[in-house]
């Protein structure tokens, strides 16, 4: 590997210096399952890689009614599974949390390393999308918030300018009678990038019969993950029969702009998206009225 | 102007390679201490730093598992971990997963079960197992393969494997509940051929 650097800061504020001082060449390393692998593969060639899991910002998992889930850039995907209360609260978080490779990878990978690793594939980020998830960025000189469906611009490439730093992801308190649902087809049951990957997430009325709002965002099928506003709008205001289902993921397939490439053909990725949505949504409808839908990775 | 500055251009002032970093950890219960380069992945400093080589580098990417071991307790895979960010951490190898007398049940099981043919992918199996035989000491089947999808093997084809770890469950919780037979209690010495 290229020799680098490295540094591991106690603050915020030392951490976007050390950035900043060497913007360009240095990057943060979080759970280190893709900086690593990229170093080695030198797609990157950095001076200094900056170990932001020391600032304690970065390390939050906090659940306020008044704010909802702040989620730090570095906390790892175990920890949000193994959280009771982001499991209550937002079950479909959990589907991806729980499905980015294996065990041992989930031990380091965090959510906010899928987010800026932003492959057009990235296990979190369609549900992130659906649950109206926004990113807290800090820079030298200053600090923003944007939605998560802005964030990734290309393959590999994101707002953040070379100086920033992803400090956290929130979503929104869960709306009563609401709920998420991520799934994802691999060749294998686990360790494979996402073939397809849908997340849905739907709000019910107080009866638990007419939807009331709607999120529908796509994985692996576009240059960056996909929000289809088109694919909710189709849902809003039915009671969520099999027409309105299938016109959502007819809106999810026909937005859905897929290459062929080893893991698929093109058009395998077209049927599977309407599939994957159409499950998706019934599996988020499902626990917007109260059941339980398991994860697909038996935690 | 000398020489010396007559010469000097950027690549030449700055260092090609960052200076040593010392990391003072703890590793199968005993304090280490080493020096390595930032860039040298914890896999690289076990076995080639500090000399233990029973952690195995299969892909040097996170998908096969043969470097397995426990950081904090967690399983992860020590070619995704610097060396350095050992620092002040715990670590457990495969070195560690033996009692001071005999075998760990994982490992009497393998051997019985002929969960191994080359053994490289073996020592991640079991510190991979044992993380999950730790939490819960009762996984189904379906659990059990589950947990070990990121453990790759090209000789056994799993089953034998998914097996051993089943039966050293099954043991472990024999163990613990003092109803294991005489000489699979965790007392004495070695595997017995069955």
């Amino acid at each position: 590997m290229q020799a680098f650097e490295y540094v591991r800061p106690q603050s915020l504020r030392e951490g976007v210096q050390l950035l900043a001082e060497k913007a360009g060449r240095a990057r943060p390393l979080a759970g280190g399952t893709d900086l690593l692998v990229q170093l080695r593969a030198e797609r990157f060639q950095l001076e200094r890689v900056v170990d932001v899991k020391a600032i304690p910002e970065l390390n939050q998992l906090v659940y306020d009614p008044a704010v909802g889930l702040t989620i730090g850039a570095a906390v790892p995907c175990y920890r949000i599974y193994e959280d009771s209360t982001v499991a209550v609260l937002y079950p479909g978080l959990i589907d991806s949390a729980s499905i980015i490779g294996g065990i041992a990878i989930q031990g380091r990978a965090t959510i906010g390393g899928n987010l800026c690793n932003a492959s057009p594939s990235g296990d979190t980020i369609p549900s992130l999308i659906v649950h109206r998830a926004t990113c807290t960025i800090a820079g030298p000189a200053a600090t923003r918030t944007i939605p998560v469906e802005q964030f990734c611009l290309a393959p590999g490439a994101t707002r953040l300018a070379p100086d920033e730093l992803l400090v956290s992801i929130t979503l929104p308190p869960p709306r009563p009678n609401s709920a998420g649902r991520y799934l994802r087809f691999i060749p294998r049951n686990e360790m494979d990038i996402a073939v397809v990957g849908a997340a849905a997430w739907v709000a019910l009325d107080e009866a638990k019969r007419t939807i009331v709002d709607a999120r529908i965002a796509l994985g692996a099928v576009a240059p960056t993950p996909l929000f289809v506003p088109e694919a909710g709008q189709a849902l809003i205001g039915t009671d969520a029969n099999d027409a309105a289902i299938a016109a959502a993921a007819e809106a999810a397939r026909a937005a859905a702009r897929p290459i062929t490439d080893m893991r698929g053909t093109a058009e395998q990725r077209r049927h599977l998206v309407g599939v994957l949505t159409a499950r998706a949504i019934r599996g988020a409808l499902a626990r917007a009225r109260g059941e339980h839908v398991p994860v697909l990775a038996l935690h | 102007m000398t020489a010396t500055t007559a010469t000097t251009t950027a690549a030449t002032t700055r260092p090609t390679r960052p200076a040593k970093v010392h990391v003072s950890t703890r590793i199968n219960g005993e304090d280490v201490e080493f020096l390595c380069e930032p860039r040298q992945s914890l896999l690289e400093c076990l076995r080639e730093v500090i000399g233990l080589t029973g952690t195995k580098e299969g892909c040097n990417d996170g998908n096969c598992g043969a470097c397995s071991v426990l950081l904090d307790g967690r399983l992860v895979n020590s070619c995704l971990v610097l060396g350095v960010e050992a620092q002040g951490r715990e670590i457990t190898t495969i070195e560690g997963i033996a009692p001071p007398q005999g075998l760990h049940p994982l490992q009497q099981t393998f051997l019985e079960d002929a969960a191994l043919q080359c053994g490289i992918c073996t020592p991640g199996f079991i510190v991979a197992a044992k993380a999950l035989l730790d939490r819960e000491p009762d996984p189904t089947e379906e659990r059990v393969r589950f947990w070990l999808a990121g453990n790759l093997c090209r000789c056994t084809g799993y089953d034998k494997i998914v097996r051993a770890v089943l039966d050293a469950a099954a043991l472990m919780r024999q163990q613990r509940a003092g109803t294991a037979p005489d000489g699979r209690d965790g007392q004495a010495a070695t595997a017995q051929p069955r």
